[in-house]
């Protein structure tokens, strides 16, 4: 396992996303209303919808393609739908962001 | 001998850290004091007291010549020291040169003052000692003065309040999106903001400041934006940085503040640094309490105790009258928080306790904050709160309080806030009249006050009224929440954005009571509608509450790829757009090209990272968005009618192209889809669009409420027009109207069962409201009328579109 520093926090906007792309697939990287910052694998249990690009609310996210809401914290699908995604490691210092990367990621496909 | 002590900086560290060591009764020192300013040691916290004329300086001097005198401190006030040297253990200063044996520094900090032009001129102050208050004293002292401050933080806002007071006209400057965004979250800080403007402090959020503007001195503030506010004085609040100069120079290690270990002691030996020039643990500190602590510890040290500094948890108050807002603890970058709020919209209360572990994180208390100190002792031990976690966030004394009451909102609204917008009720009417004509019903109150008794949107609102006043005897229909995160619904939430005012996504969930801090996937989305449509030119568009089609002006697709669609005015093209198109579909290799239904061409499975490059390339052949992923106008289909067709009656390619140029870029509560056919036969399909135009001998008539989609369902007629102004005249009124009333989501046809078709012929066709919802239409447009894709080729929002990062490669998968 290794940290990679992504950039800045400021580089993500508030109730909002970006993503990064690995060999393992794509990681979206997530910024709460209250400036948490968390990663999971960018990747929908559901039919593989890009979830960096949902409507994040509190610490989940509501998937582009069916609205499945995904939790941020758990990567566990909330409500009645069931499935879950990975959740990447993420360290905060002095308002930089880096992730923990291993080799568990789902390949992109 | 005595050893000689001493001690450069006359601030609030140094005078706690002289104190302590008088206290111990230890007189090993002979002491000399530097101090920048010319006077004795005052309580620099309570500068804003003094500005705001609440507390005169003699009353915040901590200590005068008099205790310097009774303790034998010789005193070189107003004297700066110029240099360190400590292979000689001297000081140098104008006064000539001082030895120490031990040596502590006590410089403080500096304000930061941004780097823009005019900074230096005469009238741009800092807020750091009493000089400062002075020249703000005096600007104030002049008629009809204004002042800018820049910087919304704690400093920042006293100052204001306190120019305020002073009866200055205040403008605040601050760059984030809210004020005091390190101790508040977006909800408190909106409370606080209402409250400042409630006092006649302007506030300007997201405000970059370009230039100080005047010739001899500050006469006014310039931003990015164009702004300017004129100003007698600019204060400029927007941090401090440690005052480290001296040490540098005599090269002890700095780091952002002159490092210091557990004891005090900096790099050399004889040398110690406290306050806020000093920094432990890769911290500096700014807050008293932490600064006093490291003034108990350099006293022992100096008289060879052992003590070590260990900062504690801080809390936050702002001091200003009648404001009650606290905040501690953290709030940042931890999984696994759990968090429960409390709002109360009548009384203005908003309280949060950030939680992981049954163990409380951070708090923020805004309006009522008297459990301030409860909550940050439990914060400060860890206390283990699962027992109590229902009700802790009602406080101490109310273990065991009511939930949330749905009614609780509309019980808070004033007497005269508008509930039924369509016939001009007020709340005061409705109450009184149920409670003298003793009505027991919702066709009661229609009758007696005409409220609900047109659009019908605010029957949530008249039910609810019915519910406080004669109790559990009432019972309203079921009204469907907008979601899980409140009690209210569309209707009712709409009604009251415009009866309270509520003009941003913070407001409208902190004055209805949302249950959730920052809503969910479905509430976010129908309050940026609602609040984009009723406050055109005031509200601020947030796009995290937008679905990615808007956020990004193209279509999502299964594998998340998107699609483009340009605007083809009425679908009408040329042989250089369809060039354009095609070299666009080329040079970016787009697998598929699609003519849609609406008369245009659609390319399908672009990357999102080329999305900034196809629109650049299609805005130089003229395209404009098409609006194919929003909800707003989409097409207006047309036929050739008269220009080519044998059986046209009117120009009905022309009258879709007037429609969809003065149309197009509107927002809607659903798609918006039109067509306008040049004769009966109907080519275009008119009768099953949203608004449909069949053109005839005599003129247009108009159609509306049509559906092809899930339902299929033909058009009313809704009137007819002699001339296309009169058409397009009666088309944006109706276009308005659903604006206005419809709920997020809900197509036109819809809209106009629920509330009936014959209501909305009435409305229209009455002159007055007509015009009315006409005018209201073309005001809204001013703000609307913008191609996204032109703005994001100029670099709006670029982060949208391209990765944070690419892992280059990564720890190998196997």
């Amino acid at each position: 396992m290794e940290w990679l520093d992504i950039g800045s926090i400021n580089d993500i906007p508030r109730r909002g996303a970006r993503c990064v792309n690995t060999l393992q697939g794509r990681i979206g990287v997530f910024r709460t209303y209250d400036d948490r910052i968390l990663a999971i694998e960018d990747h929908c249990p559901h039919k593989g919808g890009p979830l960096s690009q949902g409507i994040v609310h509190g610490a989940a996210v509501t998937c582009p393609l069916h609205n499945w809401t995904i939790s941020l914290e758990t990567g566990e699908a909330l409500g009645a739908d069931e499935g879950s995604v990975e959740t990447v490691r993420v360290r905060v210092e002095n308002g930089r962001i880096a992730l923990a990367l291993s080799g568990s990621l789902r390949a992109a496909e | 001998m005595k050893e000689k002590l001493v001690v450069i900086g006359a601030g609030m560290a140094s005078g706690r850290m002289l104190e302590h060591l008088f206290e111990a009764g230890d007189d090993r020192f002979d002491v000399t004091l530097y101090g920048a300013e010319p006077r004795g040691n005052y309580n620099r916290i309570m500068l804003s007291p003094v500005l705001a004329g609440e507390k005169s300086y003699s009353q915040i001097v901590t200590h005068d010549a008099d205790w310097y005198a009774a303790h034998e401190v010789a005193c070189r006030l107003g004297e700066t020291v110029t240099k360190i040297d400590r292979k000689a253990r001297r000081v140098h200063s104008a006064g000539g040169e001082t030895p120490y044996d031990r040596l502590v520094i006590a410089t403080g900090s500096a304000p930061f003052i941004i780097p823009v032009t005019g900074r230096d001129l005469p009238g741009v102050t800092a807020f750091r000692d009493l000089d400062d208050v002075e020249r703000m004293i005096v600007a104030a002292g002049r008629k009809n003065a204004a002042a800018v401050v820049i910087g919304g933080g704690l400093l920042g806002l006293e100052a204001a309040a306190a120019l305020r007071l002073r009866g200055m006209e205040v403008v605040v400057l601050h760059l984030m999106d809210h004020l005091m965004e390190r101790q508040l979250d977006p909800a408190a800080g909106y409370l606080l903001q209402k409250e400042l403007e409630g006092r006649g402090i302007r506030i300007h959020c997201k405000a970059q400041t370009k230039a100080i503007l005047g010739d001899s001195r500050a006469e006014a503030v310039l931003l990015d934006d164009g702004t300017v506010y004129p100003a007698d004085i600019v204060v400029m609040a927007v941090g401090i940085r440690p005052e480290v100069r001296i040490a540098t120079d005599a090269g002890l290690y700095i780091q952002r503040g002159i490092t210091v270990d557990d004891g005090m002691v900096t790099s050399d030996p004889a040398i110690l640094a406290i306050g806020e020039c000093a920094e432990h643990n890769n911290t500096c500190y700014g807050l008293v309490a932490p600064l006093y602590d490291m003034a108990r510890v350099a006293a022992k040290t100096l008289v060879g105790e052992v003590a070590v500094f260990r900062p504690v948890e801080t809390a936050t108050q702002l001091k200003v009258t009648g404001v009650s807002l606290y905040s501690a603890g953290d709030f940042a970058d931890a999984p696994d928080r759990e968090e429960i709020i409390l709002r109360d919209a009548g009384a203005g209360i908003y309280k949060r306790l950030v939680l992981k572990e049954n163990r409380i994180l951070g708090a923020v208390l805004y309006g009522e904050t008297s459990d301030g100190a409860w909550f940050f002792e439990m914060l400060k031990t860890g206390a283990d709160i699962s027992t109590m976690r229902d009700t802790l966030i009602f406080g101490q004394a109310l273990q065991g309080a009511a939930s949330s009451d749905p009614l609780a909102a509309v019980a808070a609204l004033a007497d005269d806030a508008e509930i039924c917008g369509c016939n001009g009720v007020c709340k005061g009417r409705i109450v009184a009249a149920i409670a003298e004509k003793g009505l027991a019903s919702l066709d009661d109150v229609r009758a007696h006050t005409k409220a609900s008794a047109s659009c019908g949107s605010c029957t949530g609102l008249v039910e609810k009224l019915l519910r406080l006043s004669l109790g559990d005897s009432y019972n309203p229909t079921a009204m469907q929440p907008i979601c899980a995160c409140t009690d209210l619904g569309h209707d009712e939430v709409r009604r009251l954005i415009r009866a309270k005012g509520l003009k941003t996504i913070p407001a409208v969930m902190q004055e209805l009571e949302w249950k959730t801090s920052c809503g969910c996937a479905k509430c976010r989305p129908a309050l940026n509608y609602y609040l984009v449509c009723d406050w055109p030119g005031e509200y601020v568009d947030d796009y995290q509450s937008r679905f990615v089609n808007e956020r990004v002006h193209a279509n999502i697709q299964k594998d998340g790829t998107y699609s483009v669609v340009p605007r083809m005015w009425g679908g009408v093209t040329s042989a250089s757009e369809l060039r354009a198109i095609a070299d666009v579909v080329d040079k970016f290799a787009i697998p598929t090209v699609k003519v849609t239904g609406g008369q245009r061409i659609d390319m399908l499975g672009v990357k999102k990272e080329d999305l900034p490059a196809v629109w650049a390339d299609l805005g130089k052949a003229g395209f404009v968005s098409g609006h194919a992923y929003a909800k707003g106008l989409r097409t207006v289909k047309t036929c050739v009618g008269s220009d080519w067709c044998r059986f046209g009656t009117q120009d009905s390619t022309g009258f879709g192209i007037r429609i969809e140029k003065f149309m197009w870029g509107s927002w809607t509560p659903a798609k918006v889809k039109m067509a306008v056919s040049g004769c009966p036969r109907n080519c275009a399909e008119a009768t099953c669009k949203d608004v449909g135009v069949i053109c005839v001998e005599s003129g247009y008539e108009i159609h509306f409420a049509g559906a092809a989609g899930l339902d299929i369902k033909g058009t009313e007629v809704l009137g007819q027009a002699k001339t296309e102004d009169e058409a397009l005249e009666i088309i944006a009124a109706l276009v308005q109207m659903y604006r206005e009333q419809a709920r997020y989501l809900e197509r036109i046809y819809k809209w106009a069962k629920r509330i009936g078709i014959d209501e909305i012929k009435r409305q229209i066709t009455d002159d007055a409201k007509r015009r009315s919802y006409f005018d209201r239409f073309v005001f809204s447009q001013k703000f609307a009328q913008f191609d996204p894709w032109s703005e994001r080729v100029s670099g709006k929002d670029k982060h949208e579109f391209r990765p944070i990062a690419v892992a280059e490669f990564t720890a190998a998968a196997e």
